[in-house]
């Protein structure tokens, strides 16, 4: 589903990724782990077309296609989701209307004639429940005024009601204490399936407990040097990444 | 090219030759003729003008218009009327027109006509307030008003007496209103703990240069309620200039909305005084221009008695090369004490070329006060645009959501909710002019 190959990419002149190699296939559920400054969020939001990154070398295919000639829209629209590691407060666009517009312009790509507004009503209260939102929410302001906590959690409840084929988490799981940590975990649980990928990105392996990932990959100074089973993060947490680091060299 | 004193002078020649209803208005008129030949059209070198040039408005020598005004029909008025109002009063060409009028049965105590209908029975608001607030020794377009006016609205609301529907005035102009000038006048005045809601636009059509000078007088008896919502949709070659003049009493609630929208160029001066204690002033303004338009709001909140607190929050969305001015005044007077005042101004540039100049000016002779303002200029946040793009919104659909939310801040005080609705509706189609709606939203 979707094949890395040599990426590169620099924010103001300074590269950060320097040639990321990762295949993703259907069903799989990726975690990529690494310390701070080693490139994670950026990889995921180069991902999703972030134009503050500029790409200097190698090449994305997803699904088929050239990946990082679309724009951050046709990449959603294609079922690309990133669950940001910052979501960003809209003021004066409130989640309903937020969220109807994201789910048109996906199922419009798809094909698909616009939800009315009852079958929109009943999808977003599925997920609600799901996610355990609040209903008042939807009618508050995209992100404004919500705790960190609530932050996270709106952005997989727009996931599960967007259900993407590739859904990145961008450090979901940083700030959230344990409650929130498992609500977020079950929510992205309910969502695995055989025809979906999901990409978790994390500094910390505690998340790992609740979505357990099918591979582990560790990214230290813009490479990938390290991947294997689930076991791999274990071994992350007990030892930390100064040892890995010490192998590198050794190496 | 006519001189600036033959321009002048086609305006005392209209003056000579104006109706003459009102003996008692006679001597008043007489003076804010004298004064606006003395005060003669500003110039930038005026502190208060220094960015509104008015030079193409006083090149051209604009008449009044002739009696008989072509081309305004019943549904030329559509995109203009609003939902559920009270009473509606429509001017064309600055006349009363009953025909398009809707005047039915209003409670009592509640009085909307045309001054013309008005000057018969003028009674003590007229009298006593008309001509008395607005400032017609400093500012030459309200002498030249006051001289001048020969048609507007009076909404009179007794004591005691609310008034949930808005009124709404309606100044339309014809589509041959070329080379004419109107000067609208408004008074409203309500008595103690009445409260009334007046909707005042003025419209007309594209591609014609005609000139508006309008003068609204507003008197909030004690512990009264006025709402004001002023929309300028003039059409894209018109000069409009106008005043909007309120009294405040004791403990009266005064809430002002400036739409401004058409025009190319548009000045609107809001003076807001608050002569009674305890009183409570909200300015809300949204100015939008695109291409060559131009558009100042220059607003005062004189907080002349202790007690009263002032809100103002105006928002301009600046494209092409558009240029728009905000000066805010606060003046707090020496016994004014216990003073709460917000001021912000918030801009959106969408181009490279529009450019805006905002300026607050507080004045402030009291000490136990809280005054607070606040400015700002930008472009849309990159991050939010990101973030609806990373959700399938389209590029452009993201720049118009974001806008839009940007400008619903003001519109959404607008408590009469059709008219909130249709302002909205207007601002998106301006938004949208040359912008093919191929995305979902």
């Amino acid at each position: 589903m979707l094949e890395i190959k040599n990426l590169r990419a620099s924010v103001a002149g300074k590269e950060i990724l320097r040639g990321v190699d990762l295949s993703v296939k259907k069903g799989d559920v990726h975690a990529i782990m690494g310390p701070n400054g080693s490139g994670k969020s950026t990889l995921a939001q180069v991902l999703a077309g972030h134009d503050i990154y500029k790409v200097t070398g190698g090449e994305v295919i997803y699904e088929g296609k050239g990946l990082l000639a679309m724009s951050p829209e046709d990449r959603a629209r294609e079922g690309i989701f990133l669950a940001f590691q910052y979501p960003v407060e809209i003021p004066g666009v409130s989640n309903m209307y937020f969220l109807k517009a994201a789910l048109n312009n996906i199922r419009k790509q798809q094909g698909l004639t616009d939800l009315d507004a009852m079958d929109f009503l009943a999808l977003v209260r599925e997920k609600m429940k799901l996610l355990g939102i609040d209903e008042a929410l939807m009618n508050r302001a995209v992100n404004e005024g919500f705790s960190g906590g609530e932050k996270k959690r709106n952005e997989i409840f727009q996931m599960a009601v967007l259900e993407p084929k590739l859904a990145i988490l961008d450090e979901t799981d940083s700030g959230l204490d344990i409650d929130a940590l498992r609500v977020v975990a079950d929510g992205v649980n309910a969502l695995r399936s055989p025809e979906r990928a999901i990409v978790v990105v994390t500094h910390y392996q505690r998340l790992l407990n609740y979505i357990v990932p099918d591979f582990v990959h560790v990214l230290s100074a813009g490479r990938i040097v390290k991947s294997g089973g689930k076991e791999l993060a274990l071994e992350l947490e007990k030892k930390g990444y100064g040892w890995l680091e010490e192998e590198l060299q050794a190496v | 090219m006519p001189e600036i004193a033959e321009i002048t002078e086609s305006y005392f020649a209209d003056f000579t030759r104006r109706e003459r209803r009102a003996a008692w208005l006679e001597p008043l008129r007489e003076r804010a003729m004298e004064r606006f030949g003395e005060l003669g059209f500003p110039t930038t070198r005026l502190e208060d003008w220094r960015f509104t040039n008015v030079a193409p408005l006083t090149r051209t020598p604009f008449k009044m218009p002739s009696p008989v005004a072509d081309g305004v029909t019943e549904r030329n008025l559509d995109a203009a009327r609003i939902e559920e109002v009270a009473a509606l009063l429509v001017f064309v060409d600055g006349v009363f027109e009953p025909g398009f009028s809707r005047l039915r049965t209003l409670p009592a105590g509640v009085r909307a006509a045309s001054l013309r209908d008005a000057w018969d029975s003028p009674g003590k608001s007229l009298q006593g307030h008309m001509a008395r607030h607005a400032d017609t020794d400093r500012n030459a377009f309200v002498a030249l008003n006051t001289a001048m006016f020969q048609d507007g609205a009076l909404i009179e609301i007794a004591n005691g007496v609310v008034l949930e529907k808005p009124v709404h005035v309606l100044f339309v102009r014809a589509p041959n209103a070329r080379g004419t000038v109107t000067h609208p006048r408004v008074l409203v005045v309500t008595g103690r703990d009445a409260q009334v809601k007046v909707i005042e636009s003025h419209v007309g059509s594209a591609g014609t240069a005609y000139f508006t000078n309008a003068v609204t007088e507003l008197v909030a008896g004690e512990n009264s309620s006025v709402e004001h919502l002023k929309l300028q949709e003039e059409g894209d070659e018109a000069f409009h200039i106008g005043m909007i003049h309120s009294h405040q009493e004791r403990s009266s609630r005064f809430v002002s909305h400036s739409v401004s929208l058409g025009a190319r160029l548009a000045r609107h001066d809001i003076i807001s005084v608050m002569a009674g204690e305890g009183a409570e002033c909200t300015l809300n303004g949204l100015y939008q221009a695109g291409g060559n338009q131009h558009v100042d709001h220059h607003t005062r909140l004189d907080h002349a008695m202790p007690h009263c607190a002032s809100r103002e929050y105006y928002r301009g969305i600046l494209d092409g090369k558009s240029s728009g001015v905000f000066n805010g005044a606060i003046i707090v007077r020496k016994d004014a004490q216990k003073t709460d005042a917000i001021q912000s101004n918030k801009n959106l540039l969408l181009s490279e070329e529009a450019t805006i100049n905002t300026k607050p000016e507080l004045q402030i002779l009291a000490d136990d006060v809280r005054c607070t303002h606040g400015a700002t200029v930008g472009q849309l946040n990159a991050d939010a645009l990101f973030y609806l793009r990373a959700r399938g919104i389209g590029f452009e659909a993201a720049r118009h959501l974001l806008t839009r939310a940007f400008a619903n801040d003001v519109l959404s005080r607008v408590t009469h909710i059709p008219a909130r609705e249709q302002l909205e509706a207007k601002l998106l189609a301006r938004l949208s002019a040359g912008w093919k709606p191929e995305e979902v939203l």
